[in-house]
């Protein structure tokens, strides 16, 4: 396996009036081919601007990309022109949002929306785009696809919409796909279908995907590799059943804990206890410390690196800094999963 | 969408029924004796008497209403009482000059209203933007028969590129236009404005920029139409106004137009011309505003009328 997308020491700030908020704060992982790693946390952490920070789709909002570095085919995607990235949005990598009611145009038809990034991208002539796009609304399983070619999103369910999302990312065969909590705003059984149709994609087209979610059953359903973020940093990363099993960063811990689960004779689930930090007024050590069950002298006065340990596995936690002393700092630049 | 329009159609006959009844009663509350202007200053109150039983004037206002309605489902207007042409004569003569200033007006507003708008949503707070919204202040501030006057005295007195008056070639409808247009086409860039910049924050845009479009077909091919909805509705209000004529502008440019027309007419308590005139201005607004309802639906397929 080799690495797709490399995200190293990447930070992200929002800019209003007189005021610097840092959301993202440093974060680096790494994607390999043909993988499927979601990115997990609570909302607030940062997720989906780490998201928006690689597609630089911060335009619109006050965020900067302050510092660090998209590695996508080991171009550096921040040094890029504008034109030169839009040549690879849409294209080479694409993105799926949230809510699929609010994320297609209302006022114009479902196939003129599927065409544009094809006659863009793959420079067909209007009439093979259009035949196109209706093979790639039939291929994500929209009965009836030539008809919805002239109809407009409010005529269409959430999952419907969603689904013709995924036709219009999958179009042009990108390499990576990023979900921004692609279920989110879906039923339940909607959601299993959707998340189903993405794991087809991945095994038909070899697609890789990041999976931007707060859902920790999406990531134990879907993702190959998870990583935990905590106050806009990268807490703990591994492979998903790994983590699920043996957590090692307290948060992650909690996360697990909060799970309701199927047997489970419990009156309330459980919650991790506090909030999470004010981004504009962040405590000195470990951010998670005000909330950690096992906090030590040391969490609240400086805080602990990314680590990686001989496992394979990374966390962002003074309980086992003593125990990897010789383990390899991932801070700066991260290595690749595996 | 058919249906829809003769459902539009039909349902205009009431509303037309009670704005003539209005009309009617309305004027004839206006002070002022139209047959002693008629029969002049040194005329006997016998003659004005007679003026008037041969008008139908001594008849009750109900009777006058129900013979005036008789004549007009014959298509009749009646005759001005002061030169004693027919009304659709008079109105013939007037509607299309009005019916020309108010197209050529509304088009260039709308024009050059929607490119500045744009052009001050994109560079929202930056030099263009301003430089927009000082345009549109004071296209809004002006009172647009000072800018006609103004303009005649630049460009007709001083220049000699247009006329001052009168529309005996196409220059005639240029500063009238230009006088009328300035307020609209300042309202038009506002509203273009505030709505581009609110469709802009939408999160079809990000999917639009994600899907590696560029700026120019994302406001123009994602983001204009859906913010056409608001310019629309004012453009098309504006444009009912307009075709009524305006009096201030059309008297500074001695515009052969429906609202010199108007004015004259209440001065001479002209009673058949004012309230024919009246209903045609109000078929005129509801005709536009039927025509606005209906792109509605072209511009934001959530609205289609069945």
């Amino acid at each position: 396996m080799t690495g797709l997308l490399e995200v190293n020491n990447l930070k992200t700030a929002f800019i209003s009036d007189d005021k610097t908020t840092q959301v993202v704060r440093g974060v680096s992982f790494a994607v390999n081919k043909g993988e499927i790693v979601g990115i997990v946390g609570e909302s607030g952490c940062g997720k989906s601007v780490t998201s928006l920070s690689i597609m630089r789709l911060l335009k619109g909002t006050s965020g900067t990309i302050q510092d660090g570095e998209v590695r996508f085919h080991d171009q550096n995607l921040l040094d890029l022109s504008e034109q030169k990235m839009r040549k690879i949005r849409g294209n080479s990598m694409s993105m799926i949002f949230q809510d699929p009611m609010t994320s297609l145009n209302p006022v114009l038809k479902i196939g003129r929306q599927l065409m544009q990034g094809i006659m863009l991208h793959l420079k067909y002539p209007k009439e093979k785009a259009r035949k196109y796009a209706v093979s790639m609304l039939e291929s994500v399983g929209i009965p009836r696809a030539e008809s919805i070619m002239n109809e407009y999103p409010h005529q269409l369910s959430g999952g419907m919409n969603q689904r013709v999302m995924i036709a219009m990312a999958m179009s042009c065969n990108p390499e990576l796909l990023i979900a921004d909590e692609p279920t989110t705003a879906l039923d339940v059984t909607i959601q299993a279908q959707i998340l189903e149709l993405m794991k087809e994609l991945r095994e038909k087209q070899n697609t890789t995907i990041l999976m931007i979610t707060h859902d920790l059953g999406v990531v134990s359903e879907v993702c190959d590799r998870v990583i935990v973020m905590y106050a806009g940093r990268v807490v703990e990363e591994g492979k998903t059943a790994e983590v699920f099993e043996n957590p090692k960063h307290p948060y992650t811990e909690g996360l697990i804990k909060s799970m309701p689960k199927i047997g489970q004779k419990q009156s309330r689930l459980y919650a991790i206890p506090g909030q999470v930090p004010d981004p504009a007024n962040m405590p000195k050590g470990c951010k998670f410390a005000a909330r950690c069950p096992h906090v030590m002298d040391i969490c609240t006065e400086k805080e602990p690196d990314l680590i990686k340990d001989e496992e394979g596995r990374k966390h962002r936690c003074w309980l086992y800094q003593g125990e990897y002393e010789g383990g390899e700092k991932v801070d700066v630049k991260s290595s690749t999963g595996n | 969408m058919g249906r829809y329009i003769i459902k539009r159609i039909i349902g205009l006959i009431p509303l037309l029924l009670a704005v003539s009844f209005l009309i009617f009663i309305f004027i004839h509350l206006i002070p002022g004796d139209p047959a002693r202007l008629m029969a002049g200053k040194d005329a006997t109150n016998d003659e004005v008497e007679a003026l008037r039983t041969y008008l139908g004037l001594d008849k009750p206002i109900l009777e006058q209403y129900f013979i005036y309605m008789k004549e007009l489902f014959q298509g009749d207007l009646g005759h001005s009482l002061r030169s004693n042409a027919p009304v659709t004569q008079l109105f013939g003569e007037r509607f299309l000059p009005s019916l020309q200033l108010s197209i050529l007006s509304i088009g260039w507003a709308m024009l050059i209203g929607i490119l500045l708008g744009v052009i001050s949503a994109v560079f929202r707070g930056r030099w263009p933007d301003y430089f927009g919204t000082i345009t549109a202040i004071s296209g809004i501030s002006v009172p647009n028969f000072w800018l006609g006057l103004v303009m005649i005295q630049l460009f007709a007195v001083q220049f000699n590129i247009f006329p001052a008056g009168g529309i005996e070639t196409w220059k005639g409808y240029v500063l009238p236009s230009f006088a009328l247009g300035a307020g609209i086409m300042a309202m038009i860039t506002r509203f273009t404005r505030s709505s581009l910049v609110q469709t802009l924050q939408e999160d079809f845009i990000r999917t639009a920029r994600s899907r590696g479009l560029g700026e120019r077909a994302i406001i123009f091919g994602h983001a204009l139409k859906k913010s056409m909805i608001t310019v629309l509705t004012i453009a098309g209000l504006q444009f009912g106004f307009l075709l009524g004529g305006s009096i201030v502008v059309e008297t500074v440019f001695s515009f052969p137009g429906m609202g010199r027309l108007l004015i004259d007419s209440i001065q001479f308590r002209d009673y058949p011309v004012v309230q024919s005139l009246l209903l045609i201005f109000s078929l005129e607004f509801i005709l536009v505003n039927l025509i606005v309802d209906i792109l509605y639906g072209f511009f934001n397929p959530k609205i289609r009328y069945n």
